[in-house]
C-alpha cells in the first residue's frame, strides 16, 4: 500500500466514520440515560434515509420550478435533512413511548429483547408496505457528485457534505448537553435518576428529548448514506447499526465524545480491512469489538470517575 | 401539614413499612429514629414519591398526595434531601443548582435563592466551578441542602444528614436545620444519630421493622429507658 492509497483510504474512512458517528451517538445517549441498547437504532437510520427518498420522489424539482437549479438543490437538500432528522426522531420518540416506556420498571432484559423486536417489527413491516417493499432502490442523485484531487488521492462533494453535516451536528450537540437546561438534565438523569426526580425534572420528559435527538441524528445519517453510497432496502440499517454500536462501546458506552472517536476509529479500520479483502472489511468491526471486551471493556474514553462519600 | 395514614410498602414479597401513622405538624421538627432496616429511608422515599404506597394514604396541606409522581410532589412543596447525598458528580456546584432550580422560571426569586445558599454556605460559593463529585464529604452534604433550598418547599426531608461526618461538621448540618427550620420551613429529620436528632426536634416517633413503637415529645423520648438502651446507647 503506497503513500497515496493510505490517504485516500483515510478519507474514506473519515466519510464512512461520520455516518457511524452519528449512529453511535444515539445508541450512547440511550444507553447513558436508560441503560438500554436501543437495537432498533439501526432501523431509525433506515427509515430517515427512506424519509428523505420519499421526500425527494414527491417534491422532486417540481417544487422549486422556476429556480435555478443550484439553488433549488441547495433548499431540497435543507428540506431532506430536516425531513430525515423529523422521521428519525419521531419513530425513535414512538418506539421509546409504546415499547420501552411500559417496561421502564421492569428488568433491563425486557427492554433489552424489546428493543430486538422493534428492529424486527420496523424491517418487517416497512419491507410488507406496499409503497417501500423489501427491494433495492436507487437513491436520487440530487447533488452532482463532484471529486477533488489532493495529491494523488480524490474527495467528492459528498465528503465534504458528510463530514460537515456530521461535525456541525456534534457540536451542536455538544453545545446542547454543555450549555442549555435540557443538555445538563439529560446529563443529571444519566447519572442519578431518583436525584433528578426530587430536584423536580421530569425524567420521561427528559428521556423523549434524547430518543428525539437521536433518532433524528441517525435519520440524517440515513440521507447522508442514502446519498453516498447510492442504495437503499428495509434492512439496511441492521449492520451500521451493529457497527455503530461496536463504535460507542469501543469509545466506552454512554460517552458522548467516545462515541465520535470510537466511530472515527471504525470507519477508518473498516476501509483499511476492506481495500485487503472486502470480507475482512465486514468483519473488523467484530474483531474489534472481541479485542475491546477482552482488553478494555469499560472502552476507550469510558474511565469510571470515582464519587466521593 | 402532613398527615401519614395506616402507610404500607412493599419491596416485593417484603414488607418494609406494615401499616404507619404520624404527623408532621406546620414550622414544626418531627425525627423519626430506628435502627438500620426498620423503614426510616422507606418512609421519607415514600413521602417523596420514589417509592409507591401499596395501602394507606399521605395528606399534605389537606390534600391526598398519595402515589402523586415525585415531580410533582415537588412542585406540591415536598423536597427531599436524600440518604447519601446524591450530588451529580460530573455536574459543577453552579450546575448541580441549577438543576435544583428545575422549576423555577422567575429569575429574580432565583437569583434570591442563590444568594441566600451561598450566605448560609460561603464555600460553595468558592466552588461553584468545580464538579461535585470533588467536593469533600462535608461539602457534598452542604451541596445536597443547598439544593433542597433552592428548589424550595414547605416540607423538608432530611435522610441522615450527619452521616459520615466529623463531629464539627455535625454540629454545623443540624444548626442549619435549626435555622432552615426558622425560616418557616416544616423539617421530617430521620436519623441514626438520635441524640442529636431528639435535641434539636419537638416531636419523635421511634420506628422498628416497618411499625411505629413509641411515639411523643423528644424530651419524654430521650428519657424513655427503653429507647434510651436501645438507641442513646446508655
Amino acid at each position: 500500500m503506497n503513500l497515496d492509497t493510505i490517504l485516500q483510504q483515510i478519507f474514506n474512512g473519515l466519510q464512512l466514520g461520520s455516518i457511524y458517528a452519528l449512529i453511535a451517538l444515539g445508541y450512547t445517549m440511550v444507553y447513558g440515560i436508560i441503560r438500554l441498547i436501543n437495537f432498533a437504532h439501526g432501523d431509525f437510520y433506515m427509515i430517515g434515509a427512506y424519509a428523505s427518498y420519499g421526500l425527494f420522489s414527491a417534491i422532486g424539482a417540481t417544487l422549486f420550478f422556476g429556480l435555478p437549479a443550484n439553488q433549488a438543490t441547495i433548499i431540497m437538500f435543507i428540506i431532506s435533512i430536516l425531513g430525515s432528522m423529523a422521521a428519525g426522531g419521531a419513530i425513535a420518540i414512538i418506539a421509546n413511548q409504546f415499547a420501552y416506556k411500559p417496561l421502564r420498571n421492569k428488568p433491563r432484559l425486557s427492554a433489552l429483547i424489546t428493543a430486538m423486536g422493534v428492529s424486527m417489527f420496523l424491517e418487517y413491516f416497512f419491507s410488507a408496505l406496499p409503497v417501500i417493499g423489501p427491494s433495492y432502490r436507487g437513491f436520487p442523485e440530487i447533488i452532482k457528485k463532484q471529486l477533488f484531487p489532493i495529491g494523488n488521492a480524490v474527495i467528492s462533494n459528498y465528503f465534504l457534505i458528510d463530514v460537515g453535516v456530521a461535525v456541525s451536528l456534534m457540536i451542536l450537540l455538544t453545545l446542547i448537553v454543555k450549555y442549555t437546561k435540557i443538555g445538563k438534565a439529560m446529563r443529571a438523569v444519566s447519572l442519578d435518576k431518583d436525584a433528578a426526580k426530587l430536584m423536580g425534572i421530569n425524567i420521561e420528559s427528559v428521556i423523549t428529548v434524547t430518543f428525539l435527538i437521536g433518532g433524528a441524528f441517525a435519520g440524517v445519517a440515513g440521507l447522508l448514506a442514502g446519498l453516498t453510497y447510492p442504495r437503499i432496502y428495509p434492512y439496511m440499517g441492521i449492520l451500521p447499526g451493529l457497527k455503530a454500536f461496536v463504535a460507542a462501546v469501543l469509545g466506552g458506552i454512554g460517552n458522548i465524545p467516545g462515541a465520535v472517536l470510537g466511530s472515527y476509529i471504525m470507519g477508518i479500520a473498516e476501509t483499511f480491512a476492506t481495500a485487503i479483502n472486502s470480507l475482512i472489511g465486514e468483519g473488523i468491526a467484530f474483531a474489534i469489538l472481541i479485542i475491546v471486551l477482552l482488553v478494555r471493556p469499560q472502552g476507550l474514553l469510558g474511565e469510571k470517575i470515582a464519587d466521593k462519600v | 401539614m402532613l398527615t401519614v395514614n395506616n402507610l404500607e410498602v412493599s419491596y416485593g414479597q417484603i414488607k418494609a413499612l406494615k401499616g404507619i401513622s404520624f404527623e408532621v405538624p406546620d414550622k414544626k421538627i418531627i425525627t423519626l429514629i430506628g435502627a438500620n432496616g426498620a423503614g426510616k429511608t422507606t418512609t421519607l422515599r415514600t413521602l417523596s414519591g420514589l417509592n409507591k404506597v401499596n395501602k394507606g394514604s399521605i395528606i399534605f396541606k389537606g390534600e391526598d398526595i398519595t402515589n402523586l409522581s415525585a415531580h410533582d410532589l415537588v412542585k406540591k412543596g415536598i423536597v427531599h434531601v436524600p440518604e447519601g447525598r446524591r450530588i451529580f458528580s460530573t455536574l459543577t456546584v453552579m450546575e448541580n443548582l441549577d438543576m435544583a432550580a428545575w422549576n423555577l422560571k422567575d429569575k429574580a426569586e432565583k437569583e434570591k435563592r442563590y444568594q441566600n445558599v451561598f450566605e448560609l454556605f460561603p464555600r460553595l460559593k468558592e466552588r461553584v466551578k468545580q464538579l461535585g463529585g470533588t467536593l469533600s464529604g462535608g461539602e457534598q452534604q452542604m451541596l445536597a441542602v443547598a439544593r433542597a433550598l433552592v428548589t424550595g418547599g414547605d416540607l423538608m426531608l432530611f435522610d441522615e444528614p450527619s452521616m459520615g461526618l466529623s463531629p464539627v461538621l455535625v454540629e454545623e448540618i443540624f444548626d442549619i436545620i435549626l435555622k432552615i427550620n426558622k425560616q418557616r420551613t416544616t423539617i421530617l429529620l430521620v436519623e441514626q444519630n438520635a441524640k442529636k436528632a431528639l435535641e434539636i426536634s419537638d416531636f419523635a416517633y421511634v420506628l422498628e421493622v416497618g411499625s411505629i413503637t413509641f411515639s411523643g415529645p423528644s424530651k419524654e423520648i430521650a428519657e424513655n429507658p427503653k429507647v434510651k438502651e436501645a438507641y442513646l446507647g446508655v
